[in-house]
């Protein structure tokens, strides 16, 4: 039981991560309506410049501010150089172009960081384990990036329904050229959403950062399962984003706990355990799939389309 | 189609001329290394060419396309293993196998549109990349490599380099017919109908959903073909063919040679892996450049290359 409740926790932190990122995606495929798979990219380097400034700096916290920051003026920038050429274009010309964006990333990291990863180190209190249940001890650190992203998840709705900018992100996700044709600087505010999603990104990135390695491609998989999100929330939902990364959290982080157990009471240990770890890393594309099956357009459609 | 020398032509009749004559260059100059290049590029444009037909023509974007490379080539991997050499029973089976897969994906897949398509047909194939890494006994991770070359009871000898090279040849040149038949026929008039219009399609009664999955079939089975000739190349298989961004170069490929053109999955095959090829030998960082070559091709090129031969008649 100890174990379920860890492994729930370690679910809810992933569902969180997947959040930021998915949260970022939906908003640009849904106001932009662009394919973006260069948004991995930007989790990546938000790892690099966090674990860079974190080494400059010698704080953490630090470190993680300068790397939001850089990593939102990289988004802007991209945007304006880049991205702003796509929109109104086909999806295939979003894939071509941001799949060139992402094998240029790599490269430039590797040109600049070099093909080793590198490892950002936290402060030593929160290293620690605290006691959350009598007999189960879970890292400060997991807490704090459940905490951290659950603030990040709150501010992002009072931003997109509390205020004037949320508001016309909404209207832009509706019907672009009305807020066009009603006076509003549309190339600013694709700019300031592009550069938000990427700000996201990278912030999933440097939370991740101290728990796994910093490396070129981190952001690749990690990618895939945020396109999972976004296409089981429904394109343009954050609110389906949510519900959607949580449920990809729970059930990828619960599949690979118990699925070669389970597969252990019939079958032989190396064979379950195989055969296990098979049929939990497929177990969110297989849920994606049932969720497409049965709703062709995700659990939470954008009403508008 | 009138018969003068447009660019178009020369350029294609330049190709088939440099694609034929690859071997007798390899055999004089003794450089093996082309002919390894170039099967390559003609093995890769055989898929880049399957996924044209469903993306190009019927408008299917299919971000899972390698899976069918994956299946052709394991299912010659895994019969070898299994110690069944005959080439009349690996080629069937993988093309058979990756038929199958095509119907159950299309079945799936075909009822989403748009974004949801491109991802719906990425998980597919996702699937099973994360089985091929479970199968234990076929290498998992590591893959497996293949010892004998698929038999043809001495009616074509593939280890012969140079044979396996004009049998890929063979098979490309009929594959750009066979799609560019498919595509002028009724039943091909039928997948672009529904690519502009779907809706006005069914509305003058033609079941697109039974012509797009027949459509998508033919793809896969196509891949697949080409997933046994690239295994029966490398003489190995391994998961790493079906990562999600093997897709990728598919469609890059597809897309930068130019979507509406007979050859245009093979200029865009050739043009992406000889200059991967060179630029790798002259720079540690070639992904610094092509990066941004699809970005210019994708803002600036309409039509990829083909579209810089000049406007097609008709399309």
């Amino acid at each position: 039981m100890l174990y379920f409740i860890e492994q729930l926790l370690n679910g809810i932190q992933l569902g969180m991560l997947l959040f930021l990122l998915a949260a970022g995606l939906t908003l640009i495929f849904g106001i932009m309506d662009l394919v973006n798979l260069a948004h991995g990219s930007l989790y990546m380097i938000g790892a690099y410049f966090a674990a860079t400034f974190a080494a400059w700096t010698d704080s953490f916290v630090l470190g993680a501010i300068l790397a939001l920051i850089a990593t939102l003026i990289v988004g802007m920038a991209l945007e304006v150089i880049a991205i702003r050429r796509l929109y109104g274009r086909d999806h295939l010309d979003h894939v071509l172009a941001t799949f060139g964006l992402l094998l240029f990333f790599n490269e430039l990291v590797r040109l600049i960081w070099g093909p080793a990863g590198l490892t950002l180190s936290l402060p030593s209190e929160m290293l620690n384990a605290v006691q959350i249940l009598p007999g189960l001890y879970y890292p400060v650190y997991r807490l704090v990036i459940i905490g951290v992203t659950l603030t990040v998840g709150a501010l992002l709705y009072a931003l997109i329904m509390r205020t004037r900018l949320g508001m016309l992100i909404r209207a832009g996700a509706s019907n672009r050229e009305m807020v066009g044709a009603l006076g509003i600087n549309i190339k600013l505010l694709y700019t300031l959403v592009f550069g938000l999603g990427a700000a996201l990104a990278g912030f999933a990135g440097l939370m991740q950062a101290p728990i796994l390695t910093v490396q070129i491609g981190m952001g690749e998989n990690i990618l895939i399962a945020a396109f999972v999100v976004v296409t089981i929330g429904g394109i343009g939902s954050i609110r389906g984003a949510f519900v959607a990364a949580m449920l990809v959290g729970l059930v990828d982080t619960i599949g690979r706990a118990f699925v070669p157990d389970l597969l252990h009471t019939y079958l032989s240990e190396s064979a379950s355990s195989s055969l296990g770890r098979a049929l939990s890393s497929m177990s969110i594309y297989v849920l994606m799939a049932l969720v497409l099956i049965v709703r062709p357009e995700g659990l939470f459609p954008a009403a508008s389309r | 189609m009138s018969h003068s020398l447009t660019p178009r032509l020369a350029v294609n009749v330049v190709l088939l001329l440099i694609l034929g004559l690859v071997p007798v260059y390899a055999a004089l100059t003794d450089n093996t290394f082309v002919m390894t290049l170039f099967t390559r590029v003609i093995i890769l444009a055989i898929a880049a060419l399957s996924l044209n037909l469903i993306m190009g023509f019927g408008g299917m974007v299919s971000f899972g396309h390698a899976a069918y490379l994956g299946i052709g080539g394991y299912a010659v991997g895994i019969l070898s293993k299994e110690g069944i050499d005959s080439g009349f029973v690996q080629w069937p089976v993988a093309i058979g196998a990756s038929a199958l897969f095509a119907l159950v994906v299309g079945t799936l897949s075909l009822r989403t549109r748009g974004v949801y398509f491109i991802m719906i047909t990425l998980a597919f194939a996702q699937m099973v990349y994360y089985i091929a890494i479970g199968l234990d006994r076929y290498g998992g991770d590591d893959g497996l490599t293949i010892y004998h070359q698929s038999q043809f009871g001495g009616l074509v000898n593939l280890n012969n380099k140079t044979v396996f090279y004009y049998l890929c040849l063979v098979l490309l040149l009929a594959g750009i017919y066979a799609v560019w038949r498919i595509v002028n026929s009724r039943f091909g008039l039928v997948i672009r109908g529904a690519r502009s219009n779907e809706g006005r399609m069914r509305a003058i009664g033609f079941p697109t959903f039974r012509y797009k999955l027949t459509c998508f079939v033919i793809a896969g089975a196509m891949c697949g073909l080409a997933g046994a000739l690239l295994a029966n190349h490398t003489n190995y298989i391994s998961p790493a063919i079906m990562e999600w961004t093997r897709s990728g170069d598919l469609i890059v490929m597809a897309v930068l040679g130019g979507m509406r053109a007979a050859f245009g999955p093979l200029i865009g095959a050739m043009t992406f892996l000889l200059l991967e090829d060179w630029l790798s030998r002259v720079t540690d960082y070639p992904n610094l450049i092509i990066g941004p070559v699809l970005l210019i091709v994708a803002i600036y090129i309409n039509g990829g290359i083909d579209g810089l031969l000049g406007r097609r008649r008709h399309g």
